[in-house]
């Protein structure tokens, strides 16, 4: 078996690198595919809340290629979907603790072990970004509808395309339909008229994604939350199957569900 | 409604940071991609200006893109 590696990077902190990582490898594993995620973002460990699994880490990524343990031994695996597993980042380390060469060997081992192999890379363009972009088949560039997420897509979409040459594409995370109505947010095809890379996904805001995160239950567990089903979605396309973009549309209140929001809210 | 005709003749935020990206980072890949140019600007003044009248100002040195063939473009007014 020779696996794929994607690795899911930004550029710009905060816009759902974590987030998708975790969506995207749940959706292959509920796929039935072998599908492992590393945190490499040393030092500010995440993933491994985002994913629920915090409580069962021994041995991180550091320890693995630093030979402390085996690469088994820091697999963590998932209490939901059999086929998933977790390599979790160290938490008291920094991005030094890794290079390029080494995380570019984790990956060509596991390679053989899984059908993917799920890179979550630290924001930023610099060694710890590196790190991650060095094994990658493929990479998927995580952005919003904000101008510095975009602007900074766009300069890791440079570097990409002038040392790496890798397979890119763009999720467009967070659209606010409400916002992008008004004219006070870029649309889908804005931001792909700037970025001019293809897409292969686009997810709207949910505010339900706090509380998933809150407990360790990323939204494609929620198959009737917009995210998870913008996840699922991306997940398919991933596979390589065709599957229409959703269209992102202002949910329209109905007059009784307006009535009890208004009490709700008090 | 009625504000809403109001604010129409307004250009709407989206537009703006669109356009605003555009312009920005039309600059930004140019420069990331060809860090040299600045330098390579003021050696060609120095260079032009032994010989013949210049205005430095008016030099214009930049990266084209035509189809797929990568074009550097010197523009340099005589006085």
């Amino acid at each position: 078996m020779s696996g794929k590696v994607l690795t899911i990077t930004s550029g710009k902190g905060g816009v759902g690198k974590s987030t998708t990582t975790a969506n995207l490898a749940l959706g292959l594993a509920l796929a039935g595919k072998k599908a492992v995620a590393i945190d490499l973002d040393i030092g500010l460990r995440n993933l491994d809340m985002i994913l629920g699994l915090e409580n069962r880490i021994v041995y991180d990524v550091v320890n693995v290629v630093e030979k402390v343990c085996k690469v088994k031994q820091a697999l963590i695996k998932d209490k939901r979907v059999d086929n998933l597993f977790l390599i979790a980042a160290a938490q008291t380390r920094d991005k030094s603790a890794v290079k390029s060469e080494q995380v570019l060997e984790l990956a060509n081992e596991l390679r053989k072990e899984f059908d993917y192999i799920i890179l979550d890379s630290p924001a930023g363009i610099e060694g710890g970004f590196r790190n991650a972009m060095l094994p990658a088949d493929e990479v998927i560039i995580v952005t919003t509808p904000e101008i510095s997420a975009v602007r900074d897509a766009d300069r890791v979409i440079g570097i990409l395309e002038a040392h790496e040459k890798k397979d890119m594409s763009l999720i467009i995370n967070r659209i606010n339909p409400t916002l992008v109505k008004k004219g006070d947010m870029m649309s889908k095809n804005d931001v792909l008229q700037v970025l001019s890379i293809p897409l292969i996904g686009v997810v709207p805001e949910d505010g339900n994604i706090v509380s998933y995160t809150n407990i360790g239950e990323p939204s494609i567990l929620h198959q009737d939350s917009p995210s998870g089903k913008a996840y699922k979605n991306i997940t398919q396309r991933v596979l390589g199957k065709d599957v229409p973009f959703m269209e992102i549309i202002e949910r329209k209140k109905g007059i009784m569900e307006t009535i009890i929001s208004f009490f709700k809210e008090q | 409604m009625f504000l809403d005709f109001f604010k129409k003749s307004k250009k709407n935020s989206a537009q703006k940071a669109k356009e605003r990206l555009q312009i920005i980072l039309a600059h930004e890949r140019v420069s990331n991609k060809a860090p040299f140019l600045d330098d390579l600007r003021k050696d060609l003044i120095k260079v032009v200006a032994k010989y013949v009248d210049i205005d430095p100002k008016e030099i214009d040195v930049s990266l084209q893109k035509d189809n797929s063939i990568e074009v550097l473009e010197i523009n340099i007014p005589i006085k």
